[in-house]
């Protein structure tokens, strides 16, 4: 699922794929602090951000990952398509492909939708995250992110917290950290998990204390406040009450534990601002920041052809 | 037309008969079994004793399985409306090809077959192709909207042989009532599609570990279950016949038998791609195993094939839904339900003959004795003198490939596309008339 049709999930990519991956993000990063912030990998290739469902960071991080490499980035969003003209997916894609596109970045609301458009196309695809299924670049830079501060993430205890069942990046947390030996517990109110999540290799508990005890990480997801009424859980403070992160609940785990969040917060609702803003724990803009190292190093691993990222 | 179907093994359940035999049909009635003695062969024609004054075509069908006509009563045919889809031309062809002698029909066409003159054309376009008996199953309701009863003596008139709003549930519990008692003294069927909306809206396959791994939002079995207990009850207040569409899960069973121990009229009916295949189906996102109700978990069809052998399940149906291509090759959130089967479902159930799992005699009992009885066909489902001459002739030891190219069907959207099945009909005759070849 590399080579030769991008990166479409973690449940595709072996131990090995993921290590080297995010050692290459690794490697990356350095590029992103000097003043010149590119070097010549990808030039005369280009790169399409296909988002079929908006985003504001995700997009912005793709289009910096590339423009550093020097490809040349073009952006489709939904609002400016033909999807609204009645157009399919496959027929918006195929079009944009008989451009010559190198390499496309998409987003979609519709599950498996990678998996469909990798069937007619043959243009490379990452998945900048299909629906509830997976955001693959997502949980790479949140093991690049843990990696960065721990050195290790085999043994650790990691909590993702919130909405797993509607969670494209639950998902793809499980597939890559389960693969690096991580010991995920899935933290949740039960109409939002099931227990078949536990088929992913996670523990499920729905109390905080057994939840956070002893947590080297904490990945605390955002919840969709479209959510509320429902019926999946009664109120934004109830949530918060029970299921958010407070400075209290933060004390059972580990004087060291990092606390991560794939944005936008909520404030004062799955993570209190105190938590948000507290230097020596939350890793938020860190993740940002690595996010750029990894869609770099996706980018590059996918249509770099092997010639080098630096600039010799 | 006059035949004598000699040297194969006559299964008719209604007469409790498996035996090798030679069947005389004649004036397109099935006139009975005739013994060896009483005729001779010349070629490919027969005199008969008793008979002088005709000759009968000969079919030899030796090492085959001479059943009466196989009954389908739950198949789309989508015409009219959705012509692109089906048709009652290639829909009966299909089914004929299948070894079907009789079809029932959804109403869930465009427009929804509430009024007697689509029933009347449904059944007139298909006696015009002659490939099967076509029986609409009319709405239960006006558009098919769960709030007014339609004309049902009308539609019965015209040849609807039961009601339902297949494709959707019988909206509401209150409505469902309504329509068991308004058919009771018209002795029909309400044929209804266990569903609660309100569990299995938001999702795309059924809930379990298979959902979870694909990202994609679960259909709980209970969506099923609890609309099964709720007709269950109005059945046993009312006392009118309720047939179940395509039950799938366990706790539905287990509800279906507790139902005709306490002896409440109702009967239920199973697909082959239910007690055939599970969730893993799905997998890789195949929208061709998309289908509603959702396959389930391997328990589940576990319960289901238990349940066809000890005879909860009455009937094998195909609930054969034939899609246009851009309608499956589309995103999963969006692609349609449904599986075109009615030209894989004899194949499949007779896996279930050659496992060991149920005998010959249950098989045709599944296929046509028990379908006709539940949908009144007369004289049909049997091979008892003076019966409707429909006739299937299966040879169950031909292995074959499933291939969705070669469907006369429409609708291509099958997960069976390359599965190797052993057995299949080749020969069917439909009120006296002859199609397919012996030989093939």
């Amino acid at each position: 699922m590399r080579s030769e049709k991008g990166i479409i999930g973690l449940k595709y990519l072996d131990k090995k794929d993921i290590e080297q991956l995010v050692e290459t993000a690794f490697s990356m990063r350095e590029i992103s602090l000097r003043s010149v912030k590119k070097v010549p990998a990808l030039r005369g290739k280009t790169v399409v951000n296909l988002f079929f469902e908006s985003s504001t960071r995700t997009k912005t991080s793709f289009e910096i990952a590339a423009k550093r490499l020097s490809a040349d980035v073009v952006n489709f969003s939904y609002s400016s398509s033909s999807i609204s003209k009645g157009e399919t997916t496959i027929d918006t894609a195929k079009n944009i492909e008989s451009m010559n596109p190198a390499l496309f970045i998409i987003r979609h609301a519709s599950s498996g939708v990678m998996e469909l458009l990798a069937k007619h196309l043959h243009t490379p695809i990452i998945s900048a995250g299909d629906g509830t299924n997976e955001h693959p670049t997502q949980g790479l830079l949140d093991i690049m992110t843990i990696l960065d501060e721990k050195k290790r993430i085999d043994g650790l205890k990691v909590v993702v917290a919130g909405d797993i069942y509607h969670s494209r990046v639950a998902r793809s947390d499980i597939y890559g950290m389960g693969k690096l030996g991580a010991k995920v517990c899935f933290f949740s109110p039960p109409t939002l998990i099931t227990d078949d999540f536990a088929s992913l290799g996670a523990t499920i508990t729905y109390d905080a204390t057994e939840a956070f005890t002893d947590a080297d990480v904490i990945i605390m997801l955002r919840i969709q406040l479209e959510r509320q009424g429902t019926g999946l859980f009664p109120s934004a403070r109830e949530y918060s009450r029970i299921f958010g992160l407070n400075e209290q609940k933060l004390k059972r785990a580990k004087p060291d534990v990092i606390v991560m969040h794939p944005g936008p917060v909520n404030r004062g609702l799955e993570l209190s601002s105190s938590v948000a803003d507290n230097g020596a724990h939350s890793r938020i803009m860190k993740q940002v920041e690595n996010g750029v190292s990894v869609r770099m190093s996706a980018i590059y691993h996918t249509i770099g052809e092997g010639h080098g990222y630096t600039d010799n | 037309m006059d035949i004598l179907i000699i040297n194969g093994l006559l299964i008719d359940p209604s007469q409790n008969m498996e035996q090798q035999g030679d069947l005389l049909i004649e004036d397109n009635t099935i006139s009975g079994i005739v013994d060896q003695k009483s005729y001779s062969v010349n070629g490919d024609r027969a005199r008969v004793k008793g008979h002088e004054s005709k000759e009968f075509i000969v079919i030899d069908a030796k090492g085959r399985w001479v059943v009466p006509g196989l009954i389908d009563i739950h198949t789309h045919m989508r015409d009219p409306g959705y012509e692109y889809k089906e048709d009652i031309e290639t829909g009966t062809k299909a089914a004929m090809a299948g070894g079907f002698t009789s079809i029932c029909a959804m109403p869930n066409t465009k427009p929804i077959n509430d009024n007697k003159s689509i029933t009347q054309y449904m059944i007139s376009k298909a006696k015009s192709f002659g490939h099967v008996h076509l029986f609409p199953i009319a709405a239960v309701s006006k558009g098919s909207e769960g709030s007014e009863l339609s004309e049902i003596y009308d539609l019965v008139d015209a040849g609807a042989v039961a009601v339902s709003d297949d494709g959707m549930p019988v909206l509401s519990a209150g409505f469902l009532r309504k329509a068991l008692l308004y058919v009771k003294p018209i002795g029909i069927p309400v044929v209804d599609h266990p569903e609660e909306l309100s569990l299995s809206k938001s999702g795309y396959m059924n809930e379990g570990i298979a959902s979870v791994k694909l990202g994609l939002n679960g259909i709980p079995q209970t969506a099923e279950s609890i609309a099964v207990a709720r007709d269950i009850m109005l059945a046993g207040e009312t006392g009118s016949k309720l047939h179940l569409a395509h039950i799938s899960t366990t706790f539905s069973i287990e509800l279906v038998r507790w139902a005709k121990k306490m002896g409440i009229p109702v009967t239920c009916e199973a697909t082959p791609h239910h007690f055939s295949l599970t969730d893993d189906a799905v997998d890789g996102y195949n929208t061709n195993a998309k289908v509603n109700p959702p396959l389930r978990s391997e328990q589940d069809r576990k319960a289901l094939i238990e349940a066809i052998a000890d005879g909860t399940v009455d009937c094998i149906v195909t609930d054969h839904a034939p899609h246009g291509y851009d309608e499956k090759e589309i995103e999963f959130d969006k692609a349609l339900n449904g599986i075109s089967g009615i030209e894989t479902s004899l194949g499949l159930s007779l896996k279930l003959v050659h496992n060991g799992i149920i005998g010959k005699k249950r098989l045709i009992q599944l296929m046509s004795q028990r379908p006709a009885q539940i949908m009144n066909l007369k004289n049909k489902g049997t091979f008892k003198a003076g019966s409707d001459a429909d006739v299937t002739i299966i040879d169950p030891g031909k292995t074959w490939t499933v291939d969705k190219t070669r469907f006369v069907s429409k609708g291509r959207n099958t997960p069976f596309h390359g599965m190797e099945l052993k057995g299949r009909a080749i020969m069917t005759i439909t009120g006296g008339t002859l199609h397919g070849n012996i030989s093939s």
